[in-house]
C-alpha cells in the first residue's frame, strides 16, 4: 500500500528555526532483524512531537539510539544543528537529552531528592550538592508544577509521583530535550492528564518533548507533530491537526482498522461463576485480595478495570488455580477447592475453566517450547494427545496446534516454530487458540491485547464477543480502560484489593471509573 | 529465528571447543618442555589405538554416561544436581549389598536385582536433598554437595567396621559370588567369534549404558513425565499455571537422576572390581556434570560426551606412564581445559560461529 507522507516539506514558518533534534537516515539491525531501515525525523524546539506505531515497529530501538544504549550503523544525529555523537547516555545528557523509562530507574530507599542528585552530585561531599539540588528542586517544581515533597521515599509515593521525580531528574541535568517512553501505561486516566498538563507546561517554556506511544488517544491530544513508525520504518510524520486516530491506525498497521468493537447487546443467561468473600494473602503476609464479591453470567463479559497492581492479577490467579485463597467460589452452583488437594490449574481446567494469563510470556507460554508444545499446556492429560498410557502423541498435537494456528490466523503457521520466534500477537494467539477451542463454560482472560499491535486487538476482541455469543461467561481483567469500556457489557472496578463497585458501560464514563480507579468514588 | 543450522550447534561448536582446549593444552605441554604432538599421539594411541584401549576408554564412559545423564534429567527440571559422586557411591553399595545377598546362580538372574539395588539406593541418596529443596528451599547445590561428603564417610564406616572381610586388612567387601559376575567384552564378543582384550574391564554394562541414554530420551521428549519436567524446568510459574505440581516434579526429576547415578555401580562395582571398595566412583560423579554440559543434556550428546572424556581418561593415564614429565594433574590440567573450553567458555566461540553464518546467509540470500 502506498504511504502518504509529508516528510521533506517543510513549510516557510519551520525553516525559520532549526529543528532540536534531527536524524538523518538513521539505520540498526540486530542480526537478521533491521529494526530501523533509514530514518530521517526532525522534531521543532518548543513542540511535543510523538512517535505511534505497533509493538516491534523500531521506536525504542530509536530512542535508545538517541540516547547513546546503541550505536547506529548509519545515520547521524544533528541537535540544534550540530552534528553530535552519542556512544553513551552521559553523552546523551550533556547534549541535553534527558530520558523517562518506561520502567522508572529509581532507588527505592532514597529520597526523591537523593534520586535527582544521584549520578549528578557537585562534588565528593554530599551536603552542599543537597542543598543546592533542594534549592533548583523547588524552583523547577513551582515553575512546571511538578510538585514532590523532596524528603519523602520513593518506595512511599505512588507511581504518578515517581514519574515526576524521573522527570525532575532530566530537568535537574539541565535537559533541553526530554523523552518519555510509553509514559501512562501505569497511571491512572487522572495522573495521565496531569502528566499532560506537565508536558504541555513543560512545552510552553521552551522544553522539546518526544513522546513515544501505541495509545492513539494520547497522541491526538497532546502532540503537535505525529510521526508513525511501522516495521522499521517511518511511514509518515504529520501534523497532529490535520490527521484522525482512523488514519493514523491505518498508517501504523497498513490497513484498514476497526477501532469500535462491533457486538451486539449481551442476553446473560444463569449466573456460571459466583465469587463470595474471596480474600487472597501473598507470603509476605500482604493481604491482595480483600473479601471480592462478584459474578458472571453466561453470555456475559464483565470486565475488571484498575490500575496496575490493584488486585487484579491475584483475582485471576486465585480463580484460575495458580494462588490458593479464602472464601467461596462456585462454577454453575457447585462449589471449587480453593486451597486442597483439587486447587490447581488442572483441577480447574477439568471443571472448565480456561485461562488466557495477563502474562503471557512469564505463565501463558513457555517461550523456548515450540508452538506444539504450548498448544499441549495445560492441557497435555488430553485423552486425545496420548500414544499410550506413558507416551504422548506428538504428532496428534502437531495436527492439531497446525488447525488452530488456522482457525486464529497465527502468523507462520507453522507448529515446529518456537514461542520467542511468534511477534506478541501472534503469540497471544496461539494462548487465545488455546484456551478458547476447549470451549470453556468460564473463560479467564487478562490483558488480552497488552503488547499486541492494533490488528491483531481487532481480531482478539472479534474471539473474545463471539465466546460470549456462544453463551459463555467470560471475566475480563485490564488496565486499558478503552477496552473495558468498548468490551464489557457489565464493569467492575477494583482498588485495593476491594471491589469499589460496579457500572454499566453505557452509563458510565472513564471520568468516573478513574475515580473509582484511584479509590476517591465508591459505590454499588 | 534460528541463526545456524542444527548441526553447526551440535557439532561444529564443540568440536571447536575441543580443539581449542588442544591447542592450549599442547602449550601446556610445551611449557614444560615436551612435545605436544608426540604427547597427542601418545594419548589417542593409548585410549583408541587397540582393543585393550577401547576397552578402559569405555568402560570409563559407560561410568561417565551414567553420571552424566544423571545430571541431565535433573537440569531438564532445571535442578543442578552435583551429588552424583555421593549417589554413585551409594548406589554402588546398593548393587554390592544385592551381590553378595544370595549366592547367585547367574549373571542374568543377579543383573536385575543389582539394577534394582543400584538405582533404588541412588534414588534415596538423591531424595533427602529433593525433598529439602521441594518443601523447604534449601537449595539443591548445597544439600546435594554435602549429601557426597556424607555418603563418602558412611562408606568409609560401613567398609571399615561392617562389610569388611573379618582378618582382612582391606577396607573392601569380600569378592562377589561367581554367579554375579558380569560377561566383559572378551567374554561377549567371544560369542560372536571377535577377538577382544582380555584383561580390559568393558562389560555388559555398556549396553545397559546405552538402553539408559534411548529410556532418557524417551522420557523427556516422549512422555508426559518429560514434558512436564521439561515445562517445570523452562519457568516454575508458567507450570504451575498449567496445574503442573513442582513438588511432585522436583521429586521425580531428583529420584530418576539418582537411580541414573547409582546405576554406576553396576558397572564400577559389579562389572570391573567384582566387590565394593573405597572411592569406586573415583570422580565420575563430577565428571557426568561437565559431560552433560558439554552433551547439552541430550542422551546423544551425553553419549559422544562420554566417550570422549573416556579416552581422555584412558590416554591421560597412559601419557603419564608413557611420558614422566607429565604428571596425574597436568592431565587434570588437560580435562579441565576442555571443561573450560566446552562449558564455560561456550559462547567465546559460539558468537563469531553465528555471525560468520548470519554472514554467510546474507551472501547466499
Amino acid at each position: 500500500m502506498a504511504m502518504q507522507t509529508t516528510e521533506g516539506r517543510p513549510d516557510a514558518a519551520a525553516l525559520s528555526t532549526e529543528p532540536a533534534i534531527e536524524l538523518v537516515g538513521i539505520s540498526k539491525a540486530f542480526g537478521p532483524v533491521q529494526a530501523n531501515k533509514d530514518i530521517s525525523i526532525r522534531v521543532m524546539p518548543g513542540t511535543i512531537h510523538g512517535i505511534i506505531g505497533e509493538n516491534g515497529a523500531g521506536k525504542s530501538t530509536l530512542m535508545s539510539i538517541l540516547y547513546g544504549f546503541y550505536k547506529a550503523d548509519a545515520g547521524e544525529v544533528l541537535i540544534r544543528g550540530q552534528k553530535t555523537e552519542i556512544p553513551n547516555s552521559q553523552a546523551a545528557i550533556s547534549a541535553g537529552i534527558g530520558m523517562v523509562f518506561q520502567h522508572f530507574k529509581l532507588v527505592e530507599n532514597f529520597t526523591v531528592l537523593e534520586n535527582v542528585v544521584l549520578g549528578a552530585e557537585s562534588g565528593a561531599r554530599l551536603t552542599p550538592s543537597l542543598a543546592k539540588a533542594r534549592k533548583l528542586l523547588v524552583e523547577l517544581a513551582r515553575e512546571y508544577e511538578l510538585n514532590v515533597n523532596p524528603d519523602a521515599l520513593i518506595e512511599d509515593i505512588g507511581v504518578g509521583m515517581q514519574q515526576r521525580v524521573e522527570i525532575l531528574k532530566a530537568l535537574y541535568r539541565q535537559a533541553e530535550i526530554l523523552i518519555l517512553d510509553e509514559p501512562t501505561g501505569v497511571l491512572t486516566p487522572a495522573e495521565a492528564d496531569h502528566l499532560f498538563r506537565i508536558l504541555k507546561g513543560l512545552k510552553e517554556q521552551g522544553k522539546t518533548i518526544i513522546l513515544i506511544t501505541h495509545k492513539l488517544r494520547e497522541i491526538m491530544e497532546v502532540t503537535d507533530t505525529v510521526s508513525v513508525m511501522r516495521r522499521g520504518e517511518m511511514t509518515a510524520t504529520v501534523k497532529t491537526a490535520e490527521t484522525s486516530p482512523e488514519h493514523l491506525a491505518e498508517l501504523m498497521v497498513g490497513r484498514k482498522v476497526l477501532l469500535r468493537v462491533d457486538k451486539k447487546p449481551a442476553t446473560p443467561g444463569k449466573t456460571v461463576l459466583e465469587v463470595e468473600n474471596l480474600s487472597v494473602t501473598d507470603i509476605d503476609g500482604v493481604q491482595r485480595l480483600k473479601d471480592v464479591c462478584l459474578n458472571v453470567r453466561a453470555g456475559e463479559i464483565l470486565g475488571v478495570a484498575g490500575v496496575a497492581g490493584n488486585g487484579q492479577s491475584e483475582l485471576l490467579a486465585a480463580l484460575g488455580g495458580i494462588t490458593a485463597g479464602t472464601g467461596h467460589v462456585r462454577l454453575n452452583g457447585e462449589e471449587i477447592d480453593l486451597t486442597g488437594r483439587f486447587s490447581d490449574g488442572q483441577s480447574r481446567r477439568a471443571r472448565g475453566i480456561s485461562h488466557v494469563p495477563e502474562d503471557r510470556q512469564r505463565l501463558g507460554l513457555i517461550m523456548d517450547f515450540m508452538a506444539w508444545e504450548n498448544t499441549a499446556f495445560g492441557y497435555h492429560h488430553d485423552p486425545a494427545y496420548q500414544k499410550s498410557r506413558l507416551l504422548m502423541d506428538n504428532d496428534a498435537i502437531r495436527a492439531d496446534t497446525a488447525k488452530k494456528m488456522e482457525r486464529f490466523d497465527v502468523r507462520p503457521p507453522d507448529p515446529r516454530l518456537k514461542a520467542k520466534s511468534f511477534s506478541g500477537g501472534n503469540q497471544q494467539k496461539l494462548v487465545l487458540a488455546r484456551e478458547i477451542e476447549r470451549n470453556p463454560d468460564l473463560l479467564l482472560v487478562g490483558q488480552p491485547t497488552r503488547g499486541v499491535d492494533i490488528g491483531a486487538i481487532e481480531f482478539i476482541h472479534q474471539q473474545i464477543v463471539a465466546l460470549r455469543d456462544q453463551g459463555k461467561a467470560i471475566l475480563l481483567v485490564s488496565v486499558e480502560l478503552d477496552e473495558i469500556l468498548s468490551l464489557s457489557d457489565r464493569i467492575a472496578v477494583m482498588f485495593d484489593g476491594q471491589i469499589m463497585g460496579e457500572r454499566l458501560p453505557a452509563q458510565t464514563d472513564e471520568k468516573e471509573l478513574g475515580m473509582m480507579m484511584a479509590g476517591m468514588l465508591k459505590g454499588g | 529465528m534460528d541463526t545456524m543450522p542444527k548441526w553447526a550447534d551440535v557439532i561444529l561448536i564443540p568440536l571447536i571447543n575441543l580443539i581449542l582446549a588442544l591447542l592450549v593444552s599442547g602449550l601446556v605441554v610445551l611449557y614444560i618442555g615436551e612435545n605436544p604432538i608426540e604427547a597427542i599421539g601418545i594419548l589417542l594411541d593409548g585410549a583408541v589405538g587397540s582393543t585393550r584401549g577401547w576397552g578402559y576408554t569405555l568402560f570409563y564412559a559407560t561410568n561417565f554416561i551414567f553420571t552424566g545423564l544423571a545430571v541431565s534429567v535433573a537440569f531438564h527440571a532445571r535442578l543442578f544436581n552435583i551429588g552424583g559422586e555421593g549417589q554413585a557411591a551409594i548406589g554402588g553399595l546398593g548393587v554390592a549389598l544385592v551381590s553378595l545377598s544370595v549366592n547367585w546362580p547367574h549373571w542374568t538372574v543377579a543383573l536385575p536385582f543389582a539394577i534394582l539395588g543400584g538405582a533404588v539406593f541412588g534414588a534415596a541418596w538423591a531424595a533427602i536433598p529433593a525433598y529439602l529443596q521441594a518443601r523447604r528451599g534449601s537449595h539443591i547445590v548445597i544439600t546435594t554437595i554435602m549429601f557426597n561428603f556424607i555418603a563418602s564417610a558412611l562408606l568409609v564406616y560401613l567398609l571399615v567396621n561392617v562389610l569388611k572381610v573379618p582378618g582382612s586388612m582391606a577396607p573392601e567387601t569380600a569378592a562377589f559370588p561367581k554367579g554375579a559376575h558380569l560377561p566383559n567384552a572378551y567374554e561377549v564378543l567371544g560369542w560372536f567369534g571377535i577377538p577382544f582384550n582380555k584383561f580390559a574391564p568393558l562389560n555388559i554394562a555398556f549396553l545397559l549404558a546405552v538402553i539408559c541414554c534411548f529410556g532418557v530420551w524417551a522420557l523427556i521428549w516422549r512422555t508426559r513425565l518429560g514434558y512436564e519436567i521439561r515445562a517445570y524446568g523452562h519457568s516454575e510459574a508458567a507450570a504451575v499455571y498449567a496445574g503442573i505440581r513442582p513438588f511432585r516434579i522436583t521429586m521425580i526429576a531428583m529420584l530418576i537422576s539418582g537411580a541414573l547415578a547409582g546405576l554406576m555401580g553396576i558397572n564400577a562395582v559389579m562389572g570391573e572390581a567384582e566387590r565394593l571398595v573405597i572411592d569406586s566412583v573415583q570422580g565420575a560423579g563430577f565428571v557426568g556434570i561437565a559431560v552433560a554440559l558439554m552433551g547439552r543434556s541430550h542422551p546423544l550428546g551425553v553419549f559422544l560426551a562420554a566417550i570422549l572424556f573416556g579416552i581422555l581418561t584412558q590416554g591421560g593415564i597412559e601419557l603419564e606412564f608413557e611420558i614422566p614429565a607429565v604428571s596425574r594433574e597436568m592431565i587434570l590440567v588437560i580435562q579441565a581445559l576442555v571443561i573450560l573450553f566446552t562449558g564455560a567458555l561456550e559462547n567465546m566461540v559460539r558468537m563469531p560461529v553465528e555471525k560468520l553464518f548470519l554472514r554467510l546467509k546474507k551472501k547466499a540470500g
